[in-house]
């Protein structure tokens, strides 16, 4: 092996969330070009074949999620990325790789929206649609990094997440961390751990591709290495054949379930600032949050005892740290670039006699400090 | 000389039969005749992987002992193609139907015609949605009753193996339930085709589509296949007027051409680089 030099780039968010791929053990890229996610499709369609992985631009996102999943059954560490429209299409497969385990990570490099919305300018609003968007139960593992760093480092840790739960992790990027350039250290110093994904510890005649483990996780070999399974998209017993008895689709559904809420502590990440005497607190992620922590260093100046709650992973929500802290407030102010997403999470876990704003900007700008500190004191009149 | 496997040899023992599959359904012929041509090829159970998508035909992996993936409505090439890509060692098979491959699916058939990736696509054609309860496909000839099209259809039918040729396709073989020999053949042939590969197999459905259009029986329906079957090179002679209703069997086109994933991996080859991360390039 050879001595790894940390050295420092300026880099974009999307090149940043590359590197995070290619230090991970990315091996195999689908997708199809959409603005603004394409210069991740970009480089890793120059990078994936110098270093023996495959890059392959399908005809649609519903077949670049597809090929990133049959390679991933294959073995590979498959990603794709996209943006708002080619995570519509997708979600149908997301759905499918939920339910049959099968690890894959999607970056969604948010635009404005409904529908084809605003392609090059930011918005935060696919929160919901990540968290809701298929079909059926459904407890997804959602990243939201807000800086150039974050973007490497998160893409790793969706990397870990996938191969470790088998499941599909989620990545929102918005446009502007996605564009932003920023000083990242590459490989990052200390390193982070990488993780790839369980063999079974049985021989094929004792396997069960789906068993019910507590943990929920059940690891399955890749195609092709002696353990015959199917895999299926219809609720399917421990053996992947499909089922309709009651017993095995509840047992199914709640190992889904378990897999990812057993470890929901684990799993969900937040960053705190200001906030040890805090009485006020603003809430919000990506690129919205660096906004606000300028707004509440300024505000501090100020003498105003106000702090900073960053959700990392927005889903699972970081339910135990919000709940102590919401607790100690005020007020509450949710900051977002959409019409008010994250504030339904905010208001379930503030007590009801904690009043929740919502600070909303959707026209396609980001929103300045000084929209903030003024909707702060409109709220407090 | 190896020891002769049956067919029960390649089903699944733990899994509950029957099938799915209404009693004089014909994807259980075309399930005995890929098992038949899989063990006359000498092919390992470990080597193979059957992809499917949604509808009658796309159950039949599920019944089989190979590496089987059941995927989403349509979409089974495009998870096919990310396994052969993945790991070209694998045979990788597609099971698909009429409405699966040409409707929801067609873009896929396209592209994968286009890319000639050595995929083996069998595609069952019965003229109509089987699962959902006999909807209008894309094959239903003109003016043919469905519960969607109650007043006889009006859409032309497609024409898979124009479509695939079209897009670049490098093997197209047709055949039908009752041709059970030639469609072991065929298959036999598709599979060791390096590039990708269609057998469309004309096939039976007397529960819904022969309900309907006045011909319940199965085995009326194996006549007619039968009856209407022309050899390619028969076809040949034969004018367009002459042709009309007929189904032109035979293996319709066999041609070479670069396999995609050859391609790529020689692509990668040429670099030649270890896949350690050794910081940004």
């Amino acid at each position: 092996m050879k001595e790894k030099k940390n050295k420092e780039y300026l880099l974009q968010g999307n090149e940043a969330c590359v590197e995070g791929a290619l230090y991970a053990g990315c091996n195999f890229f689908g997708g199809y070009p959409i603005t603004p996610s394409t210069e991740i499709a970009e480089l890793l369609a120059q990078k994936l074949p110098k270093r023996g992985g495959v890059f392959i631009q399908m005809e649609d996102e519903i077949a670049g999620l597809a090929v990133v999943l049959g390679a991933s059954v294959a073995g590979a560490k498959a990603m794709t990325a996209t943006s708002g429209p080619g995570f519509s299409l997708m979600q149908e497969h997301i759905g499918y790789a939920y339910m049959t385990e099968i690890p894959a990570v999607i970056v969604n490099v948010m635009r404005g929206g409904p529908s084809t919305g605003l392609p090059t300018l930011p918005s935060q609003s696919d929160f919901m649609q990540a968290r809701y968007g298929i079909h059926g139960d459904y407890y997804p593992i959602v990243l939201v990094p807000a800086s150039v760093p974050e973007s490497f480092s998160f893409t790793v840790r969706a990397f870990n997440l996938a191969e470790t739960f088998l499941t599909p992790v989620v990545i929102l990027l918005d446009e502007i961390i996605g564009h932003m350039r920023e000083k990242i250290v590459i490989p990052p110093d200390p390193p982070i751990e990488v993780v790839s994904r369980q063999m079974p510890k049985v021989p094929p005649e004792w396997f069960y591709p789906y068993e019910l483990t507590p943990s929920g996780i059940s690891p399955r070999p890749p195609f092709g290495r002696g353990y015959r399974y199917n895999i299926t998209g219809l609720t399917h017993d421990i053996s992947g054949y499909p089922t309709s008895v009651p017993k095995e689709i509840r047992e199914k559904l709640d190992k889904l379930k378990r897999k990812i809420m057993n470890k929901a502590d684990e799993i969900s990440r937040y960053d705190t600032e200001f906030t040890e005497d805090a009485r006020e607190l603003i809430v919000a992620v990506g690129s919205v949050s660096r906004v606000c922590r300028f707004v509440v260093r300024e505000l501090r100046k100020k003498r105003k005892k106000i702090g900073l709650f960053r959700p990392q992973t927005l889903w699972p929500f970081p339910e135990k740290p919000a709940r102590e802290l919401f607790r100690r407030m005020r007020r509450i102010f949710v900051v977002e670039l959409n019409q008010g997403q994250i504030i339904r999470e905010v208001e379930r876990f503030a007590k009801s006699s904690v009043p929740v704003f919502g600070i909303n900007k959707y026209d396609g700008e980001l929103i300045t400090p000084e929209e903030i500190i003024d909707a702060i004191r409109e709220a407090e009149k | 000389m190896t020891e002769q496997k049956t067919v029960h040899d390649y089903l699944r023992q733990k899994k509950k039969f029957p099938t799915v599959w209404c009693p004089g359904c014909g994807i259980g012929t075309v399930m005995n005749a890929l098992i038949r041509a899989i063990s006359s090829l000498g092919l390992e159970k470990d080597e193979i992987v059957l992809v499917s998508g949604i509808g009658c035909s796309s159950r039949m992996p599920v019944y089989l002992d190979f590496n089987t993936l059941h995927t989403t409505h349509g979409r089974a090439i495009a998870f096919a193609t990310g396994i052969k890509l993945f790991n070209p060692k694998l045979k990788v098979i597609v099971i698909t139907g009429d409405g699966d491959g040409l409707a929801i699916g067609g873009n896929h058939i396209i592209h994968a015609s286009r890319r000639n990736i050595d995929i083996t696509t069998i595609l069952i054609n019965n003229y109509i949605y089987g699962m959902t309860g006999g909807q209008v496909s894309p094959t239903t000839p003109e003016g043919d009753y469905t519960y969607t099209s109650p007043y006889g259809n009006l859409e032309p039918q497609f024409d898979t193996f124009r479509l695939c040729d079209g897009a670049g396709a490098t093997f197209f073989a047709r055949t039908t339930t009752y041709h059970v020999v030639q469609m072991t053949t065929f298959i036999k042939k598709a599979i060791m085709h390096k590039g990708f590969s269609v057998v469309e197999v004309m096939s039976q459905c007397p529960t819904l589509y022969g309900r309907l259009n006045k011909c319940p029986g199965p085995v009326d329906q194996l006549k007619m296949f039968k009856e209407f079957a022309v050899p390619f090179a028969k076809a040949e002679k034969m004018t367009k007027e002459e042709l009309k209703g007929k189904i032109i069997t035979g293996i319709l086109k066999e041609v070479e051409s670069p396999e995609y994933t050859e391609r790529y991996w020689r692509l990668v080859e040429t670099f030649k680089k270890g896949s350690e991360y050794e910081g940004k390039d």
